[in-house]
């Protein structure tokens, strides 16, 4: 079974003071799957997403991934193993153009002379023209830099950035959430374009329709801990609302809980 | 750009790329010269331009505070600031000078370290910048209290240098090697060596873009693996040497060095910088802005002279300047924001 599997935790537990935000969860994710996360506000979702991707330590259990126990130290180790986070606050550098947004930190260099090497621009220019393509987005002046961008454009360029470096898993954390109708559109066709490259996601949203629509599984977050994890063909909006809610229990009907 | 007509593609629409700041610095350049020239022909019957030797003497004049103000540029991109350069001059101008003094003079400071090589005054000085930038960059790294606390504690320990080293005496009688330093027009030649090379350094190498990375979106940098602490580090320190080279300029020129040298220097700094178009909000900002703004410094100070007004309000006028280049950042800063 741990065959298929990309992403895995056990136990996971995050307390903050006596605070409980994430209480034994147990989660996994199979290679090339796509997956939701939804919940509450402090049902645990961003905690778990910031145990995972390094930015904090969990009090206690163990993460897999792919296949090897990990303990993220920061964000840059979880980041060098292959796992990408588009951050509600996007991360991105607004005086800076696209090349420098996309390579930010890993700078293609002709040699290496320390911080004084000089940047290969060109070669950062074609690759991201590249990305962008592959990502699907069409922005024509790659020059410009992301403050006189639109917010829709700014995401393309944040997810397009995870998705060029991301050989792993993609995590995005509301990436629609001040978004427009079209740009959303946008933004969620960008996210079909990773499953059928195979790129594993985990989608953190509170739009139910965007989540259905999207995913093939998605997982409920409620008061710290997993209340279960559903198909989506298996399932409706109204029995996810009673998942979030605690209206309805997790072990009930289809869902697998592991 | 011509780009722009066919901006509106997907997910919105682009905001046409923005001239340069630097394109309204060098407007406001030609404009200000401009206006100096008319009133010299309305006021008193001469050409404000058209005289080399004025020119000569107005680049001259700020060359010395322009190296700085190359340094202060980048700590400003990176949305910090450095009050310490005015009295880091005057601390590394003193114990420079220190080592440079000729046998001949009897009450040099050190009697056995008279008449060495230029470049031991050289060394001794650029590391006494280099001390005072580490530090600096150090406490504003790893502390996080703001640069402004931080380089205003050295800004008043680094005058307390200057005036204990030699109890309030001045430091005279170099030898003609290190004179030679910044006689003639070389302050400007090390002016324009410095400008360039930064010029270069904050286009075209890792060291640039991480400096507008930083401080465009510090939070940013980090989460991309930047390790902002060490490069910030290396901006103030990068900046302490630069008010340095400004120390062993201006006291080779001078033949001294005093404690009170340099005063006023951080301030006159920011200054051209800030005329430049660079944003103390950080993330903006270039070297050739700096170099501009350096020249409309000079030429505001040159031109009232010229004119012969009064010192006090040459003060004031360039007072109002200064504010005036901010909120015309500020300005521009809103209109990107509302569109």
């Amino acid at each position: 079974m741990s065959d298929n599997i990309i992403l895995r935790t056990e136990g996971l537990t995050k307390r903050y003071g006596g605070v409980h935000a994430l209480e034994g969860a147990d989660f996994e994710l199979r290679h090339g799957e796509h997956i939701a996360i939804v919940g509450d506000n402090g049902a645990g979702k961003s905690t778990f997403v910031r145990q995972i991707t390094g930015v904090e330590q969990p009090s206690a259990g163990r993460i897999f991934f792919n296949g090897a126990e990990v303990a993220f130290k920061s964000p840059i180790e979880a980041r060098d193993i292959g796992i990408e986070t588009v951050h509600q606050n996007l991360a991105l550098a607004d005086d800076l153009d696209i090349p420098s947004n996309l390579f930010l930190g890993r700078e293609e260099r002709y040699f290496n002379l320390g911080p004084f090497s000089i940047l290969n621009e060109r070669k950062m220019l074609g690759r991201s023209r590249e990305a962008l393509t592959a990502t699907g987005v069409k922005i024509p002046d790659l020059r410009n830099k992301i403050r006189n961008m639109s917010g829709g454009q700014r995401q393309c360029v944040a997810i397009s950035r995870a998705a060029t470096f991301a050989s792993k898993l993609i995590i995005m954390d509301e990436p629609t959430a001040a978004l427009g109708v079209q740009e959303t559109a946008q933004v969620e066709n960008i996210i079909r374009g990773l499953k059928t490259r195979g790129i594993p996601l985990i989608l953190i949203s509170h739009n139910l329709r965007q989540v259905l629509d999207l995913v093939d599984r998605v997982w409920v977050f409620r008061r710290g801990r997993i209340a279960g994890v559903v198909d989506r063909d298996k399932t409706t909006g109204n029995d996810i609302v009673a998942m979030i809610t605690g209206v309805k229990s997790a072990s009930e009907g289809d869902a697998a809980f592991v | 750009m011509a780009e722009a007509t066919t901006a509106a593609v997907t997910a919105g629409k682009t905001q046409r790329r923005p001239w340069p700041a630097e394109v309204s610095v060098l407007i406001g350049l030609i404009i200000i010269a401009l206006v100096f020239e008319a009133l010299g022909w309305l006021l008193i019957h001469q050409s404000f331009l058209v005289n080399p030797a004025r020119l000569q003497i107005v680049i001259l004049q700020v060359s010395i505070v322009g190296i700085i103000a190359i340094g202060v540029t980048q700590v400003i991109i990176t949305g910090g600031i450095d009050l310490s350069s005015g009295s880091v001059v005057s601390a590394a101008a003193m114990i420079t000078m220190s080592f440079a003094q000729v046998s001949t003079y009897t009450r040099a400071v050190y009697p056995m370290l008279t008449d060495m090589p230029v470049i031991v005054p050289i060394a001794v000085g650029l590391a006494c910048g280099l001390v005072a930038g580490l530090i600096n960059g150090v406490i504003i790294a790893y502390t996080k209290i703001p640069s402004f606390i931080a380089t205003l504690g050295m800004m008043v320990s680094a005058r307390g240098v200057a005036d204990w080293y030699t109890k309030g005496q001045p430091v005279s009688f170099p030898t003609d090697a290190y004179a030679a330093i910044g006689s003639g027009i070389r302050p400007v030649l090390i002016f324009a060596f410095i400008a360039i090379l930064f010029w270069a350094i904050m286009r075209f190498t890792l060291y640039g873009k991480r400096t507008y990375a930083i401080g465009s979106n510090e939070q940013a940098a980090r989460v991309s693996g930047i390790n902002v602490e060490r490069h910030l580090v290396l901006v103030y320190t990068i900046a302490g040497i630069l008010s340095a080279v400004a120390a062993i300029v201006v006291s080779s020129r001078n033949l001294t060095a005093q404690a009170g040298m340099g005063t006023g220097y951080e301030l006159d700094a920011i200054a051209m910088v800030v005329i430049g178009g660079t944003s103390l909000y950080g993330g903006r900002g270039s070297i050739i802005g700096t170099v501009l703004g350096m020249l409309i410094f000079g030429v505001i100070t040159s031109g009232f002279t010229f004119l012969r007004v009064d010192a006090f309000y040459q003060e004031m006028i360039k007072g109002v300047i200064i504010v005036g280049a901010v909120v015309q950042d500020v300005y521009r800063q809103r209109l990107r924001g509302r569109g």
